[in-house]
């Protein structure tokens, strides 16, 4: 591994995969699979104070779900003796999944965030080796109330405010987006405006079934949302929520990721439908908006536009921090596209993956080339 | 005192140095099936989260036998064990 190697984790239902390249982001070679035969539906990367740790949820279908890492890119992992993440015996739940790993900020670098089916999120403070979980949620009133989507009553999101310390979000499916604003002690639901289409009441107070939320570190006040049908955007932290979905051929769909240097640019992979969860036509297309959502537009170059039924799934988007940004999806038909320009032309990186549930991209050491004023090109 | 053998899956091998059966000596006659399993858990700590969630149910795509009968059918982890009996812990007809 060179510094300034993109590497791609890429969880897929039978273990993980890394793809290695050079800044230049042209070719790609791939490494594992990794927890072979393990579903891996969260991937982080960890650099805070000179690690170079990657996580990963491993989850056996017969023998449960852990938290493992490596901090040698993947020649071995950590195997815990006992099951990290587990819910308190009072709360009579137990762990089905874990769908989310988030690091700590930077001035917090201990600590770590899982979010998990059904729906709670853990918290380590001691750099991953003991999970609690979040008390404020776990023992929510809106608890018995909230229901599981297709995916499982999961916590899929976190996002951690990068200004205000004690504030973060969740999103849950279907419970909807909670905000705590004294470090998840209390948590009120923030779904004013985003609609339910699977109630009568279309417009509750929580119970939403959103997809995914996104936020850029140098506007934490603004928020996108992908929502189960609906694409909304906030301009007041959750408070609420207004629809931004002009020009997508489907305001449905997964994955939702943000330009790392534009807060004004988001991408998403609208779905046909909640029924038919492939790309409209069959063309597989990443749409974008340059101007926080006001308009979007289709990116196709280099990605099939015939007989294209790939799905992507929530976590299965990312972009790195280089500039130009490189964004990236992997689908559940195992291929991964690689963009290097910001979105405007794509190619194949790697097919013949197992279904591809989760994408992130991590630098290696001393290669970051964070530039913060530079804005992707493309028309606006 | 009452002596079962467990047979131990290929998966979880790893966490009983490689060895397929393990003896255990409890000393109630008959001891229950959740009395063997603490009896295994107590020389082979890792095994238990593999096998039970955190509620200490058996995982749903887990199998235990007490001889030829699953457990699910007989009492669960009430089940009585009978001396010379073997156990096996075995993962369920699933997957994909």
């Amino acid at each position: 591994m060179k510094g300034g190697d993109i590497v791609l984790l890429v969880g897929t239902l039978k273990g993980a995969f890394f793809l290695r390249a050079p800044a230049t982001r042209t070719a790609w070679e791939v490494a594992g699979p990794y927890l072979a035969g393990r579903a891996v539906y969260a991937v982080a990367g960890d650099d805070r104070v000179g690690r170079r740790r990657i996580w990963a949820s491993a989850a056996s279908m017969h023998w449960g779900a852990v938290l493992v890492s490596t901090d040698d890119w993947g020649r071995t992992w950590t195997n815990p003796e006992q099951a990290n993440v587990k819910f308190p015996a009072e709360s009579a739940l137990a762990l089905k999944q874990i769908w989310q790993i988030v690091s700590g900020r930077p001035d917090e670098p201990d600590t770590l965030y899982c979010g998990v089916e059904p729906a709670a999120l853990f918290r380590s403070t001691d750099g991953g080796e003991t999970w609690t979980a979040v008390r404020g949620l776990l023992d929510h009133p809106h608890r018995p109330r909230w229901t599981p989507g297709g995916g499982g009553l999961c916590l899929h999101t976190i996002v951690l405010d990068p200004v205000t310390a004690d504030r973060m979000w969740v999103a849950i499916s279907t419970g909807g987006v909670y905000r705590t604003d004294d470090g998840g002690r209390t948590w009120t639901p923030r779904n004013v405006g985003i609609r339910v289409e699977f109630l009568p009441e279309k417009y509750p107070e929580f119970g939403q079934c959103v997809h995914k939320v996104v936020q850029h570190r140098d506007r934490p006040e603004v928020l996108f949302l992908q929502n189960h049908w609906g694409l909304y955007r906030s301009d007041d932290a959750g408070d609420s929520w207004q629809d931004v979905a002009h020009g997508v051929p489907s305001d449905f769909g997964f994955p939702m990721a943000v330009h790392p240097h534009d807060p004004d640019t988001v991408y998403v992979l609208p779905l046909e439908s909640d029924e038919f969860r492939c790309p409209p036509e069959g063309k597989l297309r990443v749409y974008r908006t340059l101007n926080g959502g006001r308009t979007w537009a289709p990116l196709t170059r280099g990605l099939p536009q015939r007989r294209a039924y790939d799905t992507v799934l929530r976590d299965a988007m990312a972009t790195d921090t280089l500039d130009p940004a490189g964004v990236y999806f992997g689908t559940r038909s195992g291929k991964l596209f690689a963009s290097k320009d910001g979105g405007n032309s794509w190619r194949l990186a790697v097919d013949g993956l197992p279904p591809v549930v989760c994408v992130r991209a991590v630098v290696s050491a001393d290669g970051q080339r964070r530039r913060a004023t530079a804005r992707p090109t493309g028309r606006r | 005192m009452t002596r079962v053998t467990f047979l131990i899956p290929t998966a979880l091998r790893p966490l009983t140095e490689g060895r397929a059966r393990l003896d255990v000596d409890l000393p109630r006659s008959p001891p229950s099936l959740g009395e063997a399993l603490d009896a295994l858990w107590a020389m082979c700590p890792a095994m238990r989260d593999r096998v039970l969630t955190e509620q200490g149910d058996i995982r749903p795509h887990v199998n235990i036998f007490v001889g030829t009968e699953s457990s699910q059918w007989i009492g669960g982890l009430a089940t009585p064990v009978p001396d010379g009996a073997e156990i096996s812990i075995l993962p369920a007809v699933s997957g994909g």
